[in-house]
């Protein structure tokens, strides 16, 4: 594994590969295969262009935001907004790729794992729109603070598993929806959700978002006529950050910048900010970045955000921070809720909390660039699902659910947070 | 040392060896070590001794269970090599059964060679495939350990003859497509496996996955060059009211399976 070489078959430098058990080697070679003939026919390729038009709502449009930008520095912030995309995330992009894939492997049941619900709607989506059998597999604490998405995926017909293993969120999701491939992988589709996993995933993932960048990237010429000087997005798997990256990666004055949940801050422990933290190892297929102690055990992560909540990363990210291309910093669940409220009352715009974590991070470069620096954002989910993980934060709600009045002591408001 | 010479003894004496499979750490360091002792004394000719690991995705409830208790135990990497020491002065064939992560973070040589000191015939790696294996590869080769990389139902052809040609020891045919855990039935697929390996290469093969009973050991023992039995013997250690009824319901099983192999070919 030196870096010296050229990088070997399904990897990005050293990092990615395919560590998962012989049984499933045969359905990886043959999603690459079929992969790979698919994105040179025409038929393939015209239908998921009429699937992102006439479905999803592609192109999705860029927003300047000039109130919220007054808290950047006054740097001009323009947000890419996927969280307009049908299903009100990016996942989107990648699941209809997956879903047509499916279809063409002659497979009718498509697994999924998902941490904030979205990958798991998404997916639901496609399999209802295709007609496939849809197993979602969801950690314990992520189906209750995610509980609306949960309900999402069933109306949409999907069965929803919910696992008590490990740290009951994405991590172990992703280990059951390992378990249910091996035993099935015959008839089943695993529609993973981000930039990582054995080989061609990381690949194809990237690859299924890669449109975002490539839209942004004129969007923005064409109302700034220039490049913007920095894309922020936000990473737990990496999926929407590599998206609206990718096409970038070639424009060496663009600072390409990823924001991994801080959580309670990075000393606390309580994180998932895999590149300020952890090291290179083996976890779900792919050699990265890992949250792990001495013994290689992972280590659990921790985030306001249950889609950041992860402790590994796409291999294509450690490879991007290994180079120099991209740079990674920690963002705290205070900073990112910081940065839901600003965007929402500023703005009128509700974001995801995963993708706050990008707007707090504009926030910072902002006020380190100054006035002049133009800044793309990609809003990668909006915070409908987050309603209310953020009325409880900010004390619009009691635990219990109920309304507290502005008049109620334990009310915070958020207001008095800005 | 190799467990190659047991399978060969084990195939003289007419039957398929008998490899029996538990982690370190459940129910503590000593009493894991204790119930290796007592597999070994049963018949078993081969311990796969287990790496508790977080994310165990080839593993089913019992063994999942096992390593999160193990863990939450405080059994550490380094036990592993106590356990090793211990099964091979027991005179049993010791094996590592591990996720890949664990070695990598210990580090690829100094695994293989606290490994090779301790006793241990070798590594079982159930999510490394001989593709990404270079290193270990390399390391297994010039410490002279066994490498027993994985073949399954999916496998095609090509695949089969990736990984035996990378294999020592034993090949490890997961007899079907799945997690660990027993099965009422271990079915047509193993055998047809077992028979596909040997088409290309002599190393002998072991079949796991599945195998709970005396009866099934006697089955598989029939066509396989050895029998692997891992959760079935977990549970007896899982579900026991106290360490002394574990040991006893551990013992009477691995008597049974070591009856079984004994039975299959007459």
């Amino acid at each position: 594994m030196t870096t010296s070489q050229a990088p070997a078959h399904g990897r990005f430098g050293e990092f990615g590969g395919r560590y998962v058990p012989e049984a499933l080697i045969p359905a990886l070679e043959q999603l690459e295969e079929v992969w790979h003939k698919a994105v040179v026919d025409p038929e393939f390729v015209g239908e998921l262009e009429r699937l992102q038009r006439t479905y999803t709502g592609r192109p999705s449009i860029i927003t300047e935001v000039p109130r919220f930008a007054e808290h950047c520095g006054g740097a001009r912030v323009i947000l890419k907004r996927e969280d307009l995309n049908h299903t009100g995330s990016h996942k989107i992009n990648n699941v209809l790729g997956q879903a047509l894939l499916t279809r063409r492997m002659g497979k009718t049941r498509v697994i999924a794992e998902t941490g904030a619900g979205q990958h798991g709607v998404a997916t639901a989506t496609a399999a209802a729109l295709l007609g496939l059998e849809c197993v979602v597999y969801m950690g314990r604490k992520d189906t209750e603070r995610q509980a609306l998405n949960v309900a999402r995926m069933r109306l949409l017909g999907a069965t929803v598993v919910p696992v008590d293993n490990g740290s009951k969120t994405l991590k172990d999701a992703v280990n059951e929806a390992f378990r249910d491939w091996v035993a099935n992988v015959g008839t089943t589709h695993y529609v993973l959700g981000t930039v990582t996993g054995p080989h061609p995933f990381p690949e194809m993932v990237r690859d299924f978002h890669r449109v975002i960048g490539v839209e942004a990237r004129q969007q923005v010429l064409d109302l700034v006529g220039r490049l913007p000087d920095v894309v922020c997005a936000c990473v737990g798997g990496g999926s929407n950050a590599l998206g609206i990256f990718h096409r970038f990666i070639d424009d060496a004055s663009v600072r390409l910048v990823g924001f991994e949940a801080g959580g309670e801050g990075v000393e606390s422990g309580k994180h998932a900010a895999r590149f300020a933290s952890g090291v290179p190892g083996v976890l779900h297929g792919a050699y990265t970045y890992v949250l792990q102690d001495d013994d290689g055990q992972t280590i659990e992560s921790h985030s306001v955000s249950a889609g950041l909540d992860y402790p590994s990363v796409g291999p294509e990210h450690a490879y991007l921070l290994d180079s120099g291309r991209a740079e990674y910093q920690p963002i705290t669940d205070v900073e990112a809720m910081e940065a839901f409220s600003l965007l929402s009352r500023t703005e009128g715009i509700l974001p995801a909390i995963e993708s706050a974590h990008a707007l707090a991070g504009a926030m910072k470069l902002g006020r380190e660039l100054g006035p002049d620096a133009v800044i793309l954002v990609n809003l990668s989910g909006r915070g409908d699902k987050d309603v209310h993980t953020a009325a409880q934060w900010f004390g619009l709600i009691d635990d219990d659910g109920g309304t507290r009045l502005p008049d109620d002591p334990g009310a915070k408001g958020m207001g008095e947070q800005l | 040392m190799s467990v190659g010479p047991i399978l060969e003894r084990c195939r003289a004496e007419g039957r398929a060896a008998l490899v029996g499979y538990l982690p370190v750490g459940f129910p503590s360091v000593e009493g894991s070590i204790a119930a290796m002792r007592v597999l070994v004394d049963a018949g078993v000719d081969i311990l796969e001794i287990g790496v508790p690991y977080s994310d165990p995705v080839m593993d089913g409830p019992v063994i999942q269970d096992a390593a999160v208790r193990a863990l939450a135990g405080g059994v550490h990497l380094s036990d592993i090599f106590t356990a090793v020491r211990a099964v091979s002065d027991a005179g049993a064939g010791a094996l590592v059964m591990t996720y890949w992560n664990p070695v990598l973070r210990y580090g690829v040589d100094r695994f293989a060679g606290d490994l090779k000191a301790a006793g241990g015939a070798g590594l079982i790696t159930p999510d490394l495939i001989p593709d990404e294996a270079a290193p270990w590869i390399a390391a297994a080769d010039s410490n002279d350990l066994d490498k027993v990389f994985l073949v399954a139902p999916s496998s095609t052809p090509e695949r089969i003859a990736t990984v035996t040609a990378a294999s020592r020891g034993f090949v490890y045919a997961a007899a079907v497509m799945g997690v660990t855990g027993a099965r009422a039935s271990v079915g047509d697929a193993a055998e047809a496996l077992v028979s596909r390996t040997r088409e290309h290469s002599d190393v002998p093969v072991c079949v796991g996955i599945g195998v709970s009973t005396g009866e099934q050991a006697t089955q598989v023992g029939r066509f396989a060059d050895g029998v692997i039995v891992g959760s079935a013997l977990v549970r007896c250690l899982t579900e026991a009211d106290s360490e002394e009824q574990g040991l006893e319901a551990l013992g009477a099983l691995a008597r049974e399976l070591a009856d079984g192999v004994r039975r299959g070919r007459p």
